[in-house]
């Protein structure tokens, strides 16, 4: 069993820091020893920044002002995330062949250094965050801290095998399709996709601007609300945030599940899903009513078709996302071009990996002359159709409870030879990206091979204070989120 | 539709400034081809007069002061990004007709 205190959760991290019984340097280097120790095996931290971060530390201690509850807290962010001269590559050769070093931070990481957290690395993910798995990553895979020859999920695998491993205290993600959600269920951590245009997306690697979101993966739902509560909000740098208000979310954690009324989709309890998931599923619904909660059915008939949907907006947008690496602003170069064109081909040729080729083909072709609006025009309605769907199950019940994935976390290699396989990974998780609202993932079981299983708690728009109260009360009656992989 | 030709392939391989090796189109080809061939299933959806959705945020015209502020990054940091040459404090790039 680790006892270090990178196993703390930030609101126990937090009460130990301001008591003064443990440093902040401390604290960092229970982190740092726990990734020196164990990462070799995970292959989460894909850039350590100990050096600045102890620096950090050592200055937090001096002021030894522990307000904030983030103050002094060391954590790791996914490597799409701009943080001024320190190496961001969304772990694609296009990014890291020549380290870009951003001249700029982004709006999470530079609102939590004004909390005073502390950068102390970077996570691994999917190359440019597509995949489910971290296979497509230029560093090669993460491994699940609970069985290493099986995937952390992916794209935040990085952030969610470092979270459950104890190698930070919490961690940032992104989540375009499932990104956050289904790493944190299949390690078994706790993972908020927030409402789109709750959080900034400024200075983060984008994939799919109408689909991405920045959020957390962490230990607890308390911790969720914390950090939540320091990085929502409008930014004059990100036309989609919101100017609504941000709540007091921990203030409204302990609200209770008493007349709460779940609903429970039939199509996600549908074939394909291994029973041992829906059985954890069911059992926490289980847990729930007796908590106080009103269980009730629903359907959302159009969730068949939302692979599809995502599978065409997803890619026609990475297509444009990805037009601006051409090798001359930054990234990849090609020497000796004959022209520009042959050194677009080639510096675009070279950098990219398989994934990413195939999803800028897809968007190409699905948006060029003829196909456009067979494929993508369509696909926006259909996208209309989901939301809608969503809207009226929100007007039967507060929130709809459904598993994270299909299955428990699956073996590295599984389905690298079939990217519709891959693809179909996403049923459960991109319908929420396509319609907008947040999903909180949290662990509610184990399979027989201790295999962690997730569920995700959805709301609709803006409504985090209702689900991140129902998983705190969900959390406090049970105690899956408090195991621990029996790492070396 | 879904059945593609490598001759496709190629050409939008081209548009989107890629190259592929045959190997490479005749794998990316079979591969566009399932999902695509996976994506037609949309059609069944009866979709007549539904707008579609282009984002969510419910936000229209969302509109700043037109007011120049400094920016975080200065122009030689960008620069600094850049792999090609820098000269006079612009990037110089390969010729656009060789």
């Amino acid at each position: 069993m680790n006892m270090s205190l990178s196993t703390l959760t930030i609101s126990q991290a937090h009460e130990k820091l301001k008591k003064k019984e443990i440093s902040s340097v401390e604290l960092v280097k229970a982190c740092i020893e726990r990734i020196e120790k164990v990462d070799k095996n995970l292959n989460a931290v894909v850039f350590r920044n100990f050096d600045r971060a102890l620096e950090e530390a050592k200055k937090t201690d001096s002021v030894g002002k522990f307000d904030h509850p983030l103050t002094g807290i060391p954590y790791l962010a996914k490597d799409v995330y701009c943080e001024k001269g320190v190496p961001t590559t969304a772990c694609s050769n296009v990014l890291r062949d020549k380290t870009y070093l951003p001249p700029f931070d982004s709006t999470t990481t530079k609102r939590l250094k004004a909390k005073g957290a502390i950068s102390i690395g970077k996570t691994n993910t999917d190359e440019f965050t597509m995949g489910a798995s971290t296979e497509t990553s230029c560093y090669g895979v993460t491994k699940c801290p609970w069985d290493l020859t099986r995937v952390a999920g992916g794209s935040s695998g990085g952030s969610a095998a470092a979270v459950s491993a104890d190698e930070c205290v919490f961690a940032l993600g992104t989540d375009t399709g499932g990104s956050i959600r289904q790493p944190a269920s299949f390690c078994g951590c706790v993972g908020l996709k927030v409402t789109y245009g709750r959080t900034s997306r400024y200075g983060g690697v984008s994939m799919a601007s109408s689909l991405d979101s920045i959020g957390t993966l962490v230990k607890s739902v308390e911790d969720a609300a914390l950090v939540l509560e320091s990085i929502a909000g409008k930014d004059p740098m990100d036309s989609t945030t919101s100017d609504r208000p941000v709540p007091g979310y921990l203030r409204s954690l302990k609200g209770g599940l008493k007349g709460l009324k779940i609903g429970l989709p039939k199509e996600y309890f549908a074939k394909g899903i291994d029973p041992e998931v829906e059985q954890a599923v069911r059992s926490a619904a289980e847990t729930m009513r007796k908590l106080g909660a009103e269980i009730l059915d629903v359907s959302l008939p159009r969730t068949k078709y939302a692979i599809a949907t995502y599978y065409v907006l997803c890619p026609c947008e990475v297509s444009s996302n990805m037009a601006r690496y051409d090798g001359i602003r930054y990234g990849h170069t090609a020497a000796k071009p004959k022209d520009l064109i042959d050194y677009y081909l080639r510096a675009r040729s070279t950098g990219f990996g398989p994934e990413v080729k195939r999803r800028i083909m897809i968007g190409t072709f699905a948006l060029s002359a003829g196909y456009y609006d067979a494929y993508y025009l369509k696909a926006q309605k259909v996208r209309t159709l989901i939301k809608n769907e969503f809207e009226d199950a929100f007007k039967q019940v507060d929130i709809i409870l459904s598993p994270v994935a299909p299955t428990p976390a699956f073996k590295v290699g599984a389905h690298t030879d079939d990217p519709l396989a891959m693809y179909l990974e996403d049923a459960f998780t991109v319908p929420i990206n396509l319609a907008g609202i947040p999903g909180l993932s949290l662990p509610c079981g184990f399979s027989k091979n201790n295999l962690p299983i997730g569920m995700q708690l959805l709301g609709p728009q803006w409504a985090e204070e209702t689900i991140l109260r129902a998983g705190y009360a969900y959390e406090q009656a049970t105690d899956w989120h408090k195991q621990k992989p029996a790492l070396v | 539709m879904p059945a593609l030709t490598q001759a496709q392939v190629q050409h939008i391989a081209k548009l989107a400034r890629l190259t592929l090796t045959p190997a490479e189109a005749e794998k990316m080809t079979k591969e566009l081809s399932s999902i695509l061939q996976y994506v037609e299933q949309l059609k069944e959806v009866n979709t007549d007069s539904v707008i579609p959705t282009a984002q969510v945020t419910g936000l229209t015209n969302t509109l700043r002061e037109d007011q120049v502020k400094p920016s975080e990054a200065k122009p030689d940091d960008l620069l600094g990004c850049s792999p090609m040459p820098i000269v006079e404090h612009q990037i110089q790039v390969p010729h656009a007709h060789g």
